[in-house]
């Protein structure tokens, strides 16, 4: 071949192709470009596409998560409001309630203690109007048996009278 | 192979190596289809076919080891090259610009991969392919987007220009369009290539040489193939920038053709 004599004589220009290269370069460059068009980078380009969907589909996933626990914590806030308001009505009723049962105890107590004032100033008059009734009695024997004595000794005499009364008080007074 | 038979077999002089050690051969016989970078080119299209289908055959949301890492060059063309650059309705070009960033990388890469050893993109023919096809897809855009009048309008008399300034700039940008961007394209790729090659060769080269001579030159060969060796890994370097540069002009030329003004 030609090229072999030339690179024996060294005279050699390396900037000039050869048509065998040409063509095996053009037919090499083309089969390549249509296998790699063909066969790896749609491949590629799917999984490019896969993985965008994958990372979207969980950036989805966790912002639906998130606004999910949003919603419970709003929730979990009404609830525990309604709780406390609720918490206060009792308190507001159980104080009232407290406050009912007090007055009402106490007027109660009021009534027994009226009652019982009552039951002993009756008590107490019954044993005064008792005394009186004894008293009474006793008086009137005594009187008598002052009479009596009286009536023994004789009446005539203004000094044995007095004589008589005082024996008589004196008698009292021992007999006491 | 044929290198190390030369530098061998001419023992009294060294033949420093040039532009005739990348005229490799055929294979078989006096075809001219069966030389090492045609073999090289349809094993890279092998290559990346069978690694990107099987990385994405079963491409899922959660990727495996294998999906990661096709999937990581492929993310690295789609967003870092087509999304940034050309923006809006990027996706058209995607499988374009990874084939051509895929391919260019391995072919590239081929140059310091063990028994291979040979940057197919150092061979100009292929770069010139390759700079073809941006050619034709970024004028083929343009003038769908806005009508094959106005897009050459637009490239000839730049809008917003002082009219007298377009007896400098029309010619200018008639270069550019249609010779300098494919022209730069392609030689940029196949002179970092050929360039980052023939310097390898040099020092390995150079080094197996020093190891034939006296004892003194001997002791310096170990030092040759040790440079040898940094360039290698500077060649991954540039072979892997090569790659990149030539799909990010790409996305850049699709995108200004999309551009309303250039």
């Amino acid at each position: 071949m030609q090229f072999v004599d030339l690179a024996e004589e060294g005279k050699i220009n390396p900037l000039i192709p050869h048509t065998a290269e040409l063509v095996v370069g053009a037919i090499a460059f083309t089969l390549l470009f249509l296998t790699l068009r063909k066969f790896v980078v749609p491949m590629f380009e799917k999984a490019y596409a896969d993985r965008t969907n994958a990372i979207q589909g969980g950036m989805e996933r966790a912002e639906k998560a998130q606004l999910e626990a949003q919603r419970a914590l709003v929730q979990y806030n009404e609830q525990l409001s309604k709780a406390r308001e609720e918490a206060q009505n009792l308190r507001e009723e159980a104080r009232i309630q407290g406050a009912a049962i007090i007055e009402d105890l106490r007027a109660k107590a009021q009534d027994e203690a009226a009652r019982i004032t009552a039951t002993a100033h009756a008590s107490i008059e019954a044993e005064r109007q008792q005394a009186i009734a004894s008293l009474r009695n006793e008086v009137g024997t005594l009187a008598v048996e002052l009479a009596s004595k009286i009536v023994g000794e004789a009446l005539d005499d203004q000094a044995r009278q007095s004589r008589v009364v005082d024996r008589f008080l004196e008698d009292l007074e021992k007999s006491k | 192979m044929r290198d190390l038979l030369r530098s061998s077999s001419e023992g009294g002089g060294f033949v420093p190596p040039s532009s005739g050690d990348f005229e490799l051969p055929p294979i078989f016989g006096d075809n001219v289809y069966t030389t090492k970078p045609i073999a090289l080119v349809f094993l890279s299209v092998i290559l990346i076919s069978v690694f990107f289908i099987i990385s994405s055959r079963k491409a899922a949301v959660v990727p495996s080891k294998l999906q990661f890492a096709g999937e990581s060059v492929y993310t690295f063309v789609r967003n870092d090259l087509a999304k940034d650059v050309i923006g809006h309705d990027f996706l058209r070009f995607v499988p374009y610009l990874f084939t051509l960033f895929t391919f260019i990388l391995v072919n590239n890469l081929f140059g310091i991969i063990p028994l291979l050893q040979f940057p197919t993109m150092s061979r100009v023919s292929f770069p010139y392919v390759l700079a073809a096809t941006v050619y034709l897809v970024f004028h083929y855009v343009g003038i769908r987007k806005q009508g094959a009048i106005k897009y050459f309008k637009d490239i000839m008399f730049m809008p917003g220009v002082p009219k007298a300034a377009y007896i400098l700039i029309t010619p200018l940008e008639i270069l550019t369009f249609f010779l300098v961007r494919p022209l730069t394209l392609s030689l940029r790729l196949f002179a970092n290539m050929f360039a980052g090659h023939l310097l390898l060769l040099v020092f390995i080269l150079g080094g197996e040489h020093l190891l034939q001579g006296v004892i003194g030159l001997k002791l310096i060969s170990p030092f040759a193939f040790a440079i040898g060796i940094v360039l290698t890994f500077f060649e991954f370097m540039v072979q892997c920038l090569q790659a990149y540069i030539f799909t990010l002009l790409a996305a850049l030329y699709i995108a200004g053709a999309l551009a309303d003004e250039h």
